[in-house]
């Protein structure tokens, strides 16, 4: 035999041999989940080390798989992520009961991962029935986190202190609940020593101190404490004492007549959490009490000011003691005065996120502006993610936006009134927009708003290489529009749009575009029954879902909702959800 | 659920006033609602308008949705007059509730004003809490915003915003209008019926199978009316409209003004 024969056969025969469990060891270290659906192409080999290593799985749309598929697949997870609905729901465009419940997945879970120890869900519906389940069925239960979820109270909340004895985190976030009392927080067992992340800002009912405290005090891992505003200063000078190890600190309510004596505490207090680097809640905070704050303020990096109403001046002294501040969230009150001073203290900032105090109202002379913005990327040459709420803007200010920071990966800029031009120029926001795709080569995100053209979506489709999401809202001149959107961007996997002139042609040029994306959304579009059934029948792999609305009957009112899918078409769809 | 969403929720589709007008359902988060009971503290608190397809020369359908919190329905006109679209600026409920708070809350440097605690965490759920907080100036802590109502026999609730009336009259009206009128358009503001003749509410006179009664902080069912306005408003966490038959030792207010005071909550 030639010797270089004998050798190679001996090498690739060395590889084929390579041993699993060393495989599997390896592949055990990677945890993103797009590096691991990577490593499962590679061969069979590694799909299966893959697969029995997978311990987190993440399902960005509940629909697209089923439960009993995935548990076939990864025997081994202890962590899932669901998200249900369409983003659009969270702004009430998706009738209640429309799906996303968890119950069916749990089910399975009980029986495939009883191990299961976490569970991330976002925008599912969760009933009380189903948290007394996971209470009940999960032993080693330890991190529960719901983010817009429905359908539950908090007596589901009651089993899950009571029942989860090594519980590690707990975190509701701006879930559409029956908040019935806060008496689940007095459930966690007298022993209970678990916790490292508190988060029930959002509920309203009181809790009861004595129980908080008493956790607090107990669970020494505890980094993360967000409190809802029936905490008083005063009781969170208590918790604080008691925990000066936190990481993240959401306050109540930041609005209390506290004596001499006790605002010198209270600074203590803040003074006392050298680890601080995440601050919100502070509803209700004033200039009296914001300065408290400042000693803890030297390493923060994500101030979360949107729940506080702060004028300028308030926001430019608060800020100024924040000079390693990389996230920013505030409410427009603060004003473009507030933004400067934002721009001058804080020039590490990426991120920015500026919501209305009062979104319904006209006055234009209140709320930030163009110039705002303009000031932040003067000062702010890092900034990359943007949310940003105003009355009026022009497309040479965005222009010079984001010419100052071409680093952009989230633009979502939102003109509140819808089809709104340049305000100086009475022209469309296409240049502006034209300019974000063009000089942010790294935009993955994109919310365009103001009076669009078509020339919009063909600047697009023609620069925005990297888009992954886009949200689109009464804008377009012609199904041309969303054409150049799905012929051109080839990362694309969410894009909602609602109230656009867009019809069945621009539907059905998406054609070869549905199945590389995770859902379409559309609503109060031209799409009509027909159109959606031909994307239906050429794509049997898509679940193409249309809700009609009852009350204009012109054949045109459809909200679609279009997704790839692995699991078929929906067994729980409502009356209203029609699958074509 | 069997019965339709979009139906149960919602009032009928708007008429058109004698300005030609679709007259406005005013079921929405209260912030354009003007003071018509409560007294905003906004000045000049407008009313909103819904914008439709047709306001926009290039768009289509903006309809309301089921959903009970931001269903408003406005008639034609130019895009530029004020509006309120469904789900429009695209901010979470959540936010939405908080921010109605906000805005009503009077600004002023060094200003301890109690601020209203009762904050409902989104549009689908709505709590009344006094809060348990302070009261620096020891005003009463004002309730805020909607509550659910619910009518025996009905499987899909409504919602009344508490903020739109000053007493139960007027609340009553807009309940009847809600349950047993529902072709009627209903103003929930309370405006329209400050300038009406109204008669007596059926609710409150004892005369209807039905009664109105609600739920207080501390979970009990009590009846419509026997308290002042202020103080119902601390306490109300939500509404129920029971049939007469279900109600013990709740004797019907017309006849037996007395017994009142020794009835038990139910």
């Amino acid at each position: 035999m030639d010797p270089s024969k004998s050798r190679d056969s001996a090498e690739s025969t060395r590889v084929i041999q390579f041993p699993n469990d060393v495989l599997e060891r390896i592949l055990s270290l990677i945890d993103s989940h797009r590096d691991r659906n990577a490593v499962s192409l590679v061969s069979k080999a590694w799909y299966n080390a893959e697969r029995w290593t997978r311990r987190h799985v993440f399902i960005g749309n509940c629909y697209a798989v089923s439960p009993q598929i995935v548990a076939r697949r990864f025997p081994n997870i202890r962590s899932v992520m669901l998200k249900g609905k369409p983003r659009f729901s969270d702004f009430n465009l998706v009738p209640p009961n429309w799906g996303a419940d968890v119950h069916g997945w749990l089910a399975v879970f009980a029986d495939q991962y009883p191990q299961l120890e976490e569970l991330r869900l976002k925008r599912m519906t969760v009933t009380d029935e189903s948290l007394k389940f996971l209470a009940r069925k999960f032993h080693n239960f330890r991190v529960l986190s719901l983010l817009s979820c429905d359908g539950f109270s908090t007596d589901g909340l009651e089993a899950i202190a009571t029942d989860c004895r090594h519980l590690t985190e707990l975190d509701i976030q701006e879930n559409g609940i029956d908040d019935i009392s806060g008496n689940w927080l007095s459930c966690f067992p007298e022993n209970f020593t678990s916790m490292e992340v508190l988060n029930f800002a959002s509920l309203s009912s009181d809790v009861n101190f004595d129980a908080l405290e008493r956790l607090v005090s107990q669970c020494k891992s505890l980094k993360i404490l967000k409190v809802n505003k029936s905490i008083t200063l005063e009781q969170l000078q208590r918790l604080l004492v008691r925990a000066p190890q936190l990481t993240e600190l959401g306050t109540g309510s930041f609005l209390q007549e506290l004596t001499a004596h006790q605002n010198e505490e209270l600074e203590r207090a803040f003074i006392g959490c050298k680890y601080l680097h995440a601050l919100s809640g502070l509803w209700e905070a004033t200039t009296l009490y914001l300065p408290v704050l400042y000693p803890a303020c030297t390493n923060l990096t994500f101030l979360n000011l949107s729940y506080a109403a702060l004028q300028s001046e308030e926001l430019a002294k608060l800020v100024a003691h924040c000079p390693r501040l990389q996230r920013l969230w505030v409410l427009d009150t603060v004003e473009d005065v507030g933004l400067e001073a934002v721009a001058s203290s804080c020039p590490l900032l990426e991120e920015l996120r500026v919501f209305p105090a009062d979104p319904y109202d006209q006055d234009i002379n209140r709320g930030v502006t163009e110039s705002g913005f303009l000031a932040v990327s003067l000062g702010c040459r890092k900034l990359h993610y943007v949310l940003y709420f105003c009355r009026q803007m022009t497309n040479a200010a965005v222009a010079r936006i984001v010419q100052n920071c071409p680093g952009f990966t989230h633009f979502r800029l939102c003109i509140m009134k819808p089809g709104q031009p340049d305000y100086l120029t009475n022209e469309p926001m296409d240049e502006g927009f034209g300019a974000v795709v063009k000089t942010c080569t790294n935009l993955r995100r994109l919310g365009v708003s103001g009076l669009l053209t078509d020339l919009t979506f063909e600047y697009i489709g023609r620069y925005a290489k990297n888009l992954e999401t886009l949200s689109v809202a009464f804008a377009g001149g012609s199904d041309l529009g969303m054409k150049s959107i799905l012929v051109g961007c080839p990362k694309l996997r969410k894009l909602e749009i609602r109230d656009c002139p867009f019809g069945n042609e621009a539907l059905l040029s998406g054609l070869e575009k549905y199945e590389s994306m995770r859902s379409l959304w559309m609503s109060a579009c031209k799409v009509t029954l027909h159109g959606c059934k031909t994307l239906a029948t050429q794509r049997p792999r898509l679940n193409v879902e249309v809700m009609k609305d009852e009350e204009i009957d012109d054949g045109q009112s459809y909200k679609v909702y279009v997704y790839r899918t692995v699991a078929g078409p929906r067994t729980d769809a409502p009356s209203f959800v029609h699958t074509l | 659920m069997e019965a339709p969403p979009a139906r149960g929720r919602e009032a009928a589709a708007p008429k058109r006033d004698s300005a030609g007008e679709e007259a406005e359902l005013e079921l929405g988060l209260g912030l354009s609602v003007g003071g018509g009971g409560g007294g905003g503290e906004r000045a000049g608190a407008k009313r909103g308008r819904i914008l439709t397809a047709r306001d926009f020369p290039s768009s289509v359908g903006t309809k309301r949705t089921a959903d009970e919190s931001v269903s408003q329905e406005g008639g034609g006109g130019s895009p530029t007059s004020a509006s309120q679209v469904v789900g429009w600026p695209p901010i979470r409920a959540y936010r939405m509730n908080s921010l109605v708070n906000l805005a009503k809350a009077p600004r002023a440097e060094d200003n301890m004003s109690p601020n209203e605690k009762s904050k409902s965490k989104d549009g689908s759920e709505d709590n009344t809490r006094t809060g348990g907080m302070t009261d620096v100036d020891g005003r009463e802590q004002k309730h805020i915003g909607f509550v659910k109502v619910n009518m025996d026999g009905i499987p899909i609730g409504r919602k009344v915003d508490l903020n739109a009336h000053a007493c139960y009259e007027t609340l009553a009206q807009a309940l009847e209008d809600m349950f047993f009128r529902p072709a009627k358009t209903i103003d929930l503001t309370g405006a329209e019926e400050n300038r009406q003749v109204k008669k007596s509410s059926k609710l409150l006179n004892g005369c209807s199978e039905f009664v109105l009664t609600y739920e207080d902080k501390e979970g009990d069912w009590m009846l419509i009316g026997d308290v002042p306005w202020g103080m119902f408003l601390t306490a109300v966490k939500r509404l129920r409209i029971m049939r007469t038959s279900e109600v013990n030792g709740i004797a019907p207010r017309f006849q037996q003004k007395s017994e009142r005071q020794m009835r038990k909550p139910i």
